[in-house]
């Protein structure tokens, strides 16, 4: 068996090679000083494999045209098995690969690896940073939610700032005009098309210069003996990737990634902002005002990029020993607080969302259907902690019947006789009798009647606020002049859509005064307290238009 | 001598715990990648809409044994789209005034096939598969009986459900 084995590998490294080039790989000689502080580039090779794996996998279910973007990623994220986890690695992704690779050059300019004659090496690695960092800017839009499009908005505009190429950049963007389908499929096609093989290149290129050169050594190192690259750094290298690899893992699966609603460009009250990495430029943007803005947006920021692409040219000095580098840990310092600094201010100017008000499109999203009854029934299940007994749709625990199979047998007035008193309709029955008023009973068997399998998922998917919101509207009896999902009555505006048509400020001043704001309306006041106000004014803009 | 000896075992072992290391290490991450793609790619979707029934047409002209093709628009889940497509099912009343409905496509390779008046059987052009009136396989390569819609009569309207697989009964 050994023998064929053997054989076998002889005959294939006989016709290609094989084996003597990836000995050759392995067996490279390293200096003595290698270790620890050299994992980084191998982790953000890693992380780009993973995310083109993940890329890959997301683009066999995903359609590349605004609006059937968003379907389809909502598709994967609320369908798919798995679909989750795999956005989520793509999306921790993106921005750990910017983490490692900022990583990586903060390691090789410290320790001075980009001098003589290694400078190709480090602009190819600049230039490589950018590719990056355009993945970032170009995936942004992908999902077409609200925040993609507003945020790429900003992008082309900044881009149309540019000195003499603003207006032809714009044009290649497709932004001229407006964010649509013409820069979407640009931004794709830059995505998935053009920046992939364009990082294999120059991966290639700065990996092959790397072996040309030999791994920087440290001064002191030509006393020593060499080691081999196989196995005790590849064996660093490895323990770095899989540290890097379960943190991305462990954010996949715990931290939700959101999506908002479907981009909306009519939508005035969008505050956009980039992705967090892209803070910093931001802030340094808002530092300058009127004609000298393009100093923030794009000179500040080009001659970075220009002074980076130049830094083995500007120091020149001999190799010494890291310790002894001073001006570079310094300057390593001080670019790491400015970071931290422009991104704390941008963080801390931008208004805090109310996240516990906004809905997670990233979920199923059935209970935006139920109408304001059902929702309040969900409200008054959640509150008599029936799930402690019922089991629905197999989860739960199973003392009395499973709800999404009974109600189909029952009707509306056989569960209200039901609720108050259990084991008069169900004899041996062990439910306690539930302390609700008829309108509530009401509410209960209405969402109950509409119960199966499919829709169950609504029960653990509608958010506090909604629930609340939908309690409000129920107790205040709204739905006596109002329509929500077709129930009803049509003596007030319908509030679907209500979102569209008004701000949330102006909502919230009409129910105190609804003369004031729209005269002649025969609405009465409603002194709520605040919480029910808000709640209730959250439910209703969540409503679908 | 002696300690030239252990220290080259020792270096021996320390070689083979980084391999088995680096092994190790890229098997777990080439399982925690490799395993949730296959479940994302293989595991069908979870499914939104029940199956609707849909209305097909009235069935008080059908003459017994005379399949008639009729046409009507369903809903079809496809992936993250609900598509309305025009479908049909060719309809037979039978002697006993029982109703099938058959799928339109044969179940050899899913061509359209007819019905041949003068034969009085259907006929698939692609590869000559016959099917008798009851869907019942008479010569060619068709592997199975035509599929059934699962029927049910609303008065003297029919309505079809779910295409079921040739070879069961499901008479309305």
């Amino acid at each position: 068996m050994r023998r064929r084995w053997n054989g076998i590998n002889d005959w294939l490294d006989n016709r290609t090679g094989i084996r003597t080039a990836v000995r050759q790989f392995l067996y490279e000689e390293i200096p003595a000083s290698s270790g620890w502080h050299q994992v980084f580039g191998s982790a953000a090779i890693f992380l780009f494999l993973v995310q083109a794996f993940t890329g890959a996998l997301l683009a066999f279910n995903y359609a590349p045209t605004p609006g059937d973007a968003y379907n389809s990623l909502r598709y994967i994220l609320t369908e798919l098995t798995g679909g989750r986890l795999i956005r989520g690695l793509h999306h921790w992704g993106a921005s750990m690969m910017i983490v490692v690779v900022v990583l990586h050059m903060v390691q090789v300019f410290l320790y001075g690896a980009y001098k003589k004659p290694r400078e190709a090496t480090w602009m190819v690695g600049v230039v490589l940073l950018l590719v990056t960092l355009a993945y970032g800017l170009t995936g942004y839009l992908l999902p077409w939610d609200n925040r993609a499009y507003w945020g790429t908005v900003v992008t082309t505009q900044i881009a149309g700032q540019a000195p003499a190429v603003g207006p032809y950049l714009a044009r290649l963007l497709g932004g001229e005009g407006a964010v649509g389908v013409v820069t979407f499929a640009r931004f794709y096609g830059m995505h998935v098309l053009l920046l992939p093989p364009a990082t294999l290149l120059l991966i290639a290129i700065h990996v092959y210069l790397v072996r040309k050169h030999g791994v920087a050594p440290a001064p002191g190192d030509e006393q020593l003996p060499r080691k081999q690259f196989y196995p005790v750094q590849v064996f660093k290298d490895t323990v770095a990737i899989f540290i890097a690899f379960a943190i991305l893992f462990v954010m996949a699966v715990a931290v939700r990634v959101p999506l908002e609603q479907l981009a909306d460009p009519t939508d005035t009250a969008y505050i956009p902002r980039p992705e967090w990495y892209f803070l910093f430029l931001f802030q340094t943007l808002k530092l300058f005002s009127g004609p000298l803005e393009i100093v923030g947006s794009v000179v500040l920021p080009g001659l970075a990029v220009l002074a980076l692409i130049l830094v083995p040219f500007i120091d020149r000095a001999r190799m010494v020993r890291v310790t002894r580098r001073t001006t570079a840990i310094a300057f390593v310092g001080l670019a790491a607080i400015g970071w931290g600094g422009l991104t704390a201010a941008a963080v801390k100017s931008t208004p805090k969302e109310a996240s516990a008000t906004q809905v997670d499109y990233s979920a199923p999203t059935d209970w935006l259907q139920l109408s304001p009854e059902e929702m309040a029934g969900i409200g008054y299940f959640r509150k008599e902690n029936c799930a402690s007994c019922h089991v629905i749709g197999g989860r739960g625990t199973a003392i009395g019947p499973d709800l999404t199979q009974t109600a189909i047998h029952k009707d509306a007035a056989w569960m209200i006789a039901h609720f108050k008193r259990p084991s008069v309709m169900r004899p041996g029955s062990s439910m306690p009798p539930i302390q609700l008023s008829d309108a509530q009973l009401n509410a209960l068997a209405s969402f109950l009647l509409k119960l199966n399998e499919k829709n169950a998922t609504a029960l653990d998917n509608a958010p506090d606020f909604a629930v609340a919101g939908a309690l409000v509207y129920q107790a205040n009896r709204c739905g006596a002049c109002h329509l929500v999902n077709g129930g009803g009555m049509r003596i007030g505006p319908p509030l679907n859509g209500l979102a569209k048509r008004q701000s949330r400020n102006w909502v919230l001043e009409h129910f105190k005064n609804p003369q004031a704001l729209s005269p002649g309306s025969i609405m009465p006041p409603y002194r709520l307290p605040q919480g029910d106000l808000e709640n209730l004014t959250s439910y209703l803009f969540a409503l679908p238009d | 001598m002696q300690a030239i000896h252990s220290s080259e075992a020792e270096g021996t072992s320390r070689r083979r715990f980084f391999v088995g290391a680096i092994y190790g290490l890229w098997g777990a991450i080439s399982a925690a990648l490799g395993v949730p793609a296959l479940i994302y790619l293989l595991f069908p979707p979870k499914v939104r809409k029940a199956e609707e029934w849909v209305d097909v047409g009235d069935i008080t002209r059908l003459t017994p044994n005379v399949p008639v093709e009729m046409a009507f628009r369903k809903n079809r889940v496809d992936g993250w789209k609900v598509i309305s497509e025009k479908s049909t099912a060719w309809v037979v009343k039978d002697a006993a005034n029982g109703i099938t409905a058959f799928g339109p496509q044969c179940t050899h390779l899913g061509c359209a096939y007819h019905w041949d008046d003068a034969k009085s059987e259907f006929l698939c052009p692609c590869h000559n598969s016959l099917f008798a009136v009851d869907g019942k396989v008479v010569s060619g390569p068709a592997p199975r009986p035509l599929d059934r819609y699962e029927t049910r009569l609303q008065g003297t309207r029919l309505l079809i459900g779910r295409l079921n697989q040739g070879g069961g009964e499901h008479k309305a």
